[in-house]
């Protein structure tokens, strides 16, 4: 049996930064990662991030997964383990089974846990959903961005939140045709910046339109045509407002929800929570979960940004060393100073709906 | 309107727009950026001030028109590429368009390109006067383009090499 100080599930910005600031403490960290480098959804962002210099504003979000990247693996506190996946955490002892490279077994006990899974896409109902070329956008990012294979010609993007848009705008970028986004929302959910980004290309943004269905190609039985209709103010389809796209790709971008099974597995109290996108973990404001030595950041505490998932980090991260006696005085003010700064990023008219959640969460 | 399709409406453009007076006086920043959103880096990057620095990560920005030299190294910085710079005393006839422009094939500097306005509707033709792509701006090019003076508020982006749809 494998044995780890603090073990951090997840090597997306939340556990990134989680790993760095147990690490900066002098606690050991394990950081296990399903994937084969670290990075998260940031390995598949090449366009720049917003929030402040403190979570490397302005910098693609390609290039802060690869300078947190390098940090965590200069640094000798911490031990990666890629290609490695959780699947198990058992709560009786304690010990997480890990799945390294699809064949060895690991189990691996340890006295903190930090998760930091990530989420997962939501899907949409409509007929004829499962065609070939109906694509999660999070899957046509990594055919684009890590595999460089266009996803097909003219695509129908379904979501104006900003992964609809940035992924549009990457789409445009690699010479794909986006013939329209349609959000069935009566207003842009995405932020305005992105929405003028693809406006200026001439992509059109529809809202109120959601999709009818989707029809194969007879002769290939892939995505041929897709047909969308004007949904009115109670939501409900208005027949007679019909319009028919001929594409090859339908890019669904409706959304992510916490990926938190380990979290179920532990037993942490969970709650529903639509603001942050689903079944989310009750925790306290070091970020520990109701199951003692258990910490959570990033989308799988509450779907939100990179710029607070760094944040949520390093709050865990901190927290969880700090629990095991780690601490050379600075943990007070360093725990301070990440709390106003998620305050601050939240502070806005565009956090209103993260501060309502977590406020849901916390009565 | 902004929050259904994404193109600013003239009554929510009209406050970012620059008085005649000042357009007189050179080259200045117009930022097109209307949403209270959790970013600031513009006003990092101006060095003469002239973006106010942020009290609230969510403040808009807002130009000091006396400060801006319309030097322009504010937008590449702008993660909403929402950041233009136009010098309507470019030349008689013509304004000087700078504007964030992260497509390939990047224009050389004398071509002739179409120029598109906010909906990415083709309204005529300018010149390409300038291509800034350092490391500065670290892979989003500033292009500056010359167009008819009367389309200085009217042009943000260009297309190069004819319409490709
Ligand atoms: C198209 C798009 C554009 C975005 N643009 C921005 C932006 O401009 N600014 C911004 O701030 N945010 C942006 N975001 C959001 C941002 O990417 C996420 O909020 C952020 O990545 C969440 O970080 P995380 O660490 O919680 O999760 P993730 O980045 O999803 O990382 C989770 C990691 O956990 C690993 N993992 C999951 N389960 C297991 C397991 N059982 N065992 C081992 N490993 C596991 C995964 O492989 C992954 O590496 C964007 C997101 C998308 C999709
Ligand atoms: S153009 Fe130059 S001076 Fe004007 S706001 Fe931008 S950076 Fe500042
Ligand atoms: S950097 Fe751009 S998007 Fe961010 S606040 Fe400034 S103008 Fe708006």
């Amino acid at each position: 049996m494998k044995h780890a100080e603090i073990a951090v599930i997840g090597g997306g910005p939340a556990g990134l930064m989680a790993a760095l600031a147990a690490a900066e403490m002098g606690a050991k960290v394990t950081l296990v990662d399903r994937n084969s480098r670290l990075g998260g959804q940031l390995v598949k962002q090449t366009h720049k991030f917003f929030g402040s210099e403190k979570e490397y504003a302005s910098i693609r979000g390609i290039d802060i997964g690869r300078i947190l990247a390098t940090e965590v693996h200069k640094n000798p506190n911490i031990e990666t383990m890629l290609n490695s996946t959780v699947v198990a955490y058992y709560p009786d002892d304690g010990v997480l089974g890990i799945e390294v490279e699809e064949k060895k077994w690991v189990k691996m006990k340890a006295e903190r846990i930090v998760v930091a899974t990530g989420a997962s896409e939501k899907y949409l109902l409509f007929e004829n959903n499962d065609l070939p070329g109906i694509y999660g956008a999070g899957a046509v990012q990594t055919l684009m961005n890590e595999h460089g294979v266009v996803p097909g010609k003219n695509v129908l993007m379904v979501g104006a939140g900003n992964i609809g848009l940035i992924v549009s705008y990457q789409l445009m970028q690699a010479g794909v045709n986006v013939k329209a986004i349609i959000d069935a929302a009566p207003s842009i959910g995405g932020y305005w910046v992105h929405a003028s980004k693809v406006a200026r290309l001439g992509v059109p943004i529809l809202t109120s339109y959601t999709v009818k269905a989707a029809y194969p190609n007879e002769m290939t039985g892939a995505l041929e045509r897709a047909v969308i209709w004007r949904v009115d103010d109670r939501w409900q389809p208005v027949p007679g407002t019909e319009k028919v796209f001929n594409v090859d790709v339908m890019c669904i971008a409706v959304g992510l929800s916490p990926l938190a099974e380990l979290l179920w597995q532990a037993g942490c109290k969970m709650m529903y929570v639509p603001e942050l996108g689903g079944h989310v973990p009750v925790r306290n404001d070091n970020m520990e979960t109701t199951v003692s030595g258990i910490y959570v950041a990033g989308d799988v505490a509450g779907v939100e940004e990179a710029s607070s998932a760094m944040m949520e980090g390093r709050l865990a991260g901190l927290s969880a060393a700090k629990s095991l006696g780690y601490d050379d005085g600075t943990y007070e003010e360093k725990k301070a100073e990440a709390l106003k700064e998620l305050e601050n990023l939240r502070s806005g008219p565009v956090g209103g709906k993260i501060r309502k959640g977590l406020a849901q969460l916390a009565s | 309107m902004l929050a259904t399709n994404g193109i600013p409406t003239a009554e929510e453009l009209a406050p970012r727009i620059p008085p005649a007076e000042r357009l007189k006086k050179g080259p200045v920043a117009i930022i097109e950026c209307f949403q209270k959103i959790p970013c600031n880096p513009c006003s990092t990057a101006c060095k003469t001030g002239a973006i106010e620095k942020f009290e609230d990560i969510n403040d808009l920005p807002s130009v000091d028109l006396e400060k801006c030299t319309g030097c322009g190294l504010c937008i590449s910085k702008c993660p909403g590429l929402a950041i233009f710079v136009v010098d309507e005393t470019y030349s008689e006839m013509e304004a000087a368009v700078s504007l964030p422009f992260e497509f390939l094939p990047l224009p050389a500097e004398g071509e002739e390109v179409d120029v598109l306005d906010r909906s990415g509707k083709t309204v005529g033709r300018g010149k390409v006067i300038r291509v800034r792509n350092g490391k500065y701006e670290d892979r989003t090019p500033v292009v500056t383009v010359a167009v008819p003076k009367e389309l200085s508020m009217v042009v943000r982006n260009i297309r190069v090499g004819g319409d490709r749809r």
